[in-house]
């Protein structure tokens, strides 16, 4: 059951620092000297107060691969990471391509009540990219989906890619596509560049992920449907995105926290850690995507949170598993490498962590702002401590972090879930849903 | 030292004491009995993931001549979707004893993974990964040029001022990287030539010069042309229309070796594909050191093995001589 809280003292974005009253999963008052009889006072000074983070993009691996997370455990990672809602991959077994298997997430999602899980539905039949899934379906089915991907796999066929980006129009959706050509990118290992040429590792090039931007926007100018870019890696398709949300073409893009901070140095150790697609790319890319994520050219920061059993990663390069666990560091990694850097601020991240991507995913009830009226989902953020990054910062099945034994900034102090704490402290609620 | 995964980074002074090393192990070759007592008791593993006779058994005379015991251990698959781990297999050498592990492995990197990982103690060397590297294929061609040019008197001489040019396929090539990493660490001035879909992107770091024009380099009259294995399954995959055309543009026919000036010579690392990368006239020219570079093969893998195994080694086990 949710309960009361009295938060003192917290930092608002943009705003004066404030006590906030939750009650009833909603936020009820806010101003200086607030009470309530009986309520757990939280206190909160020098934490800066976001909207509850909202992840586009994460791979929650159930059903079928619950030896790399579960929806309970990859929800109790979001939630240690200051999320309170996250989008589920499709890329499991099943696949999510019917409205059963999206039900089915929805309520493994309510259940664990760490985090909202909305599921994200295949784009094609088994993510095959041949024939559209029953999106109406899974559109019209109690998990509402909005957003439709196969991810893991582009949607390279551009008939396919038209068709669907034309038929979700009838519910509001939008594709979000993973921009990978798969003819350029055949047994890719890493970026092609300087580094590949010396490692000697199959390269992937960034016109593989170009190319098709360049074709998708495109096709959303032509077709007037939304396109969202998922993962965006190079300073290529920042350029792309910028001249085509300049012509008026309905897109949006994401990036990741690892694109942000990692380059493609960090793989001539052959450390499987720093394997993940689409590649690390080059400093110049880095420094890119960080200027387009401030300049608004991309929309969000979405975490690609991937996790893999240590067999996976623990072998050599070409036999790994390509991804990363990203949740439990995402807003540090942020607040690394577009905070400290002054290129944005609190209010921004604000944006581009929780009410973007919750607007970009139609998802209501999240991402919204801290104002009297509004669901409770907050995450009081400490900004003055610094750590190392490490194993125990990890909360889900997995540990495949590439952020072991680095030193971030910050520290998560508390999380609300629609009004109960699933973070408290700095550590995890147990059995927020008993 | 401890391993030998690379010549990328390895020294200069490093590198021309394994030549120099080689140089003693060559002139106990020569012989009556060439097997030395040095590695008794040792136990070095042949740990082969792809096949390569020529390269195992170079390994295995090398070591077998300085007396250490022998594991040939051909291990298929390669990940865990393939059968055993190479943590898993690493584990078991670690096991048996070994003192050394010489690793052949189709993914770039797996020598480094091992060695790095913590699973094993021995020594790693690298015989190939992938399209990596080759180190003692470098090591063996840096030999033979050295001793080509100076003879007897090679010892603790570099490469300096020496022109070699490399063809063919760099991009996939093992042996090119090594080449290009160790030829200019000894002073020499390397040239690429191949078709461009076989030069790597990109190579605007690499200490070497990149044509793509192989009379163009060839008529700068270089010292050693040292040509690569194609591989013809690379046809498939449009890197060059047709054998033909890759033999006439990049090929080293009877008439382009004609041309090359007295004591230039001729360098394949094997096997040959008579009549595509290198003609029959080519390969068995007096400028040929293809069978050179086999016998020089076993005098540098001695010597590698022995700098790991009974040389002064930086890490615990350094004293155990």
């Amino acid at each position: 059951m949710s309960e009361t809280l009295v938060i003192t003292g917290a930092q608002l974005v943009g705003a004066e620092s404030a006590d906030i009253i939750v009650e009833g999963g909603v936020i009820t008052e806010i101003g200086t000297g607030l009470s309530r009889a009986g309520a757990r006072v939280i206190d909160a000074d020098g934490l800066v107060a976001l909207p509850g983070l909202v992840d586009l993009h994460t791979h929650l691996r159930e059903p079928g691969y619950e030896a790399s997370e579960t929806i309970l455990t990859g929800t109790r990672a979001a939630a240690a990471g200051g999320f309170t809602a996250v989008f589920a991959m499709p890329n499991t077994s099943p696949v999510a391509d019917t409205a059963g298997v999206v039900e089915q997430e929805l309520a493994l999602g309510e259940a664990a009540g760490y985090a909202t899980v909305q599921p994200i539905g295949a784009v094609t039949v088994g993510q095959k990219g041949e024939r559209l899934a029953e999106l109406g379906a899974m559109a019209t089915s109690r998990a509402k989906v909005r957003v439709f991907s196969d991810d893991g796999f582009c949607v390279f066929d551009p008939l396919i890619m038209r068709r669907a980006l034309e038929y979700v129009k009838s519910f509001d959706g939008v594709i979000a596509q993973h921009a990978q050509d798969p003819r350029l990118t055949e047994g890719a290992q890493m970026n092609e560049g300087v580094v590949s040429a010396e490692l000697g590792l199959a390269g992937w090039p960034a016109v593989a992920e170009e190319s098709i931007i360049a074709r998708d926007v495109l096709l959303a100018e032509h077709v007037g449907s939304r396109l969202h870019v998922c993962h965006l890696s190079t300073a290529g398709s920042v350029d792309i995105i910028r001249w085509a949300k300049k012509r008026g073409i309905a897109v949006t893009a994401e990036v990741t926290p690892h694109h942000l901070l990692l380059t493609d140095d960090l793989v001539r150790g052959y450390d499987a850690r720093f394997k993940v697609n689409p590649p690390l790319r080059r400093e110049e890319d880095v420094l890119a995507v960080r200027e387009g994520l401030a300049d608004g050219t991309i929309d969000i920061v979405a975490t690609d949170h991937a996790p893999h059993p240590s067999e996976n990663k623990a072998c050599e390069w070409q036999a790994a598993a390509n991804g990363m666990v990203g949740l439990e560091s995402a807003l540090r990694v942020v607040h690394q490498s577009m905070v400290q850097t002054g290129l944005i601020g609190w209010a921004d991240v604000a944006r581009v962590m929780s009410a973007t991507p919750a607007q970009i995913g139609r998802l209501s009830g999240h991402g919204t702002p801290l104002e009297v009226g509004r669901p409770a989902q907050i995450t009081l953020y400490d900004t003055s401590v610094d750590g190392v990054f490490t194993e125990a910062d990890l909360h889900g099945r997995s540990v495949n972090s590439p952020y072991l034994g680095r030193a971030l900034p910050g520290r998560v102090e508390f999380t609300v879930h629609g009004g109960r704490l699933t973070v408290d402290g700095g550590s995890l609620v147990e059995g927020v849903n008993a | 030292m401890r391993h030998l995964l690379d010549t990328h980074t390895l020294d200069r002074t490093t590198a021309l004491r394994i030549l120099d090393v080689a140089e003693d192990m060559a002139d106990t070759q020569s012989r009556e009995v060439k097997k030395l007592p040095t590695l008794r008791g040792k136990t070095v593993v042949n740990l082969f993931f792809e096949d390569s006779t020529r390269t195992r058994i170079s390994f295995e005379a090398a070591a077998k001549r300085l007396s250490a015991d022998v594991i040939n251990f051909a291990a298929k698959g390669s990940s865990v979707s393939k059968g055993e781990s190479l943590k898993d297999t690493a584990q078991t050498l670690e096991a048996i004893g070994a003192d050394a592990v010489v690793v052949r492995h189709p993914a770039s990197g797996a020598p480094q993974t091992l060695a790095t990982s913590g699973w094993i103690s021995a020594g790693v060397v690298n015989a190939g990964d992938g399209t990596h590297e080759h180190p003692t294929q470098a090591l063996l061609d840096a030999f033979t040029i050295r001793k080509r040019r100076f003879g007897a008197e090679s010892r603790g001489r570099d490469l300096a001022g020496v022109r070699v040019v490399i063809v063919g396929d760099v991009l996939h090539s093992r042996v090119a990287r090594s080449n290009v990493w160790l030829l200019a660490t000894l002073g020499a001035e390397v040239t690429l030539v191949a078709p461009p879909t076989l030069v790597p992107q990109n190579v605007s770091l690499w200490p070497a010069r990149v044509v793509y024009d192989l009379d163009a380099a060839l008529a700068e009259g270089p010292d050693a042309v040292m040509m690569l294995r194609i591989q013809l399954e690379r046809m498939s995959a449009a890197y060059f229309p047709t054998e033909r055309e890759y033999s006439r543009r990049w090929g080293l026919d009877a008439l382009r070796v004609a041309g090359l000036p007295d004591g230039s010579i001729v360098m394949h690392p094997g096997p040959m594909n008579r009549g595509l990368e290198i003609s029959s006239e080519a390969a068995d020219s007096a400028r040929s050191t293809v069978l050179e570079q086999v016998a020089n093969g076993v005098s540098v893998r001695m010597a590698v093995l022995y700098l790991l195994l009974a040389g002064e080694r930086d890490d615990e086990r350094g004293g155990d001589l």
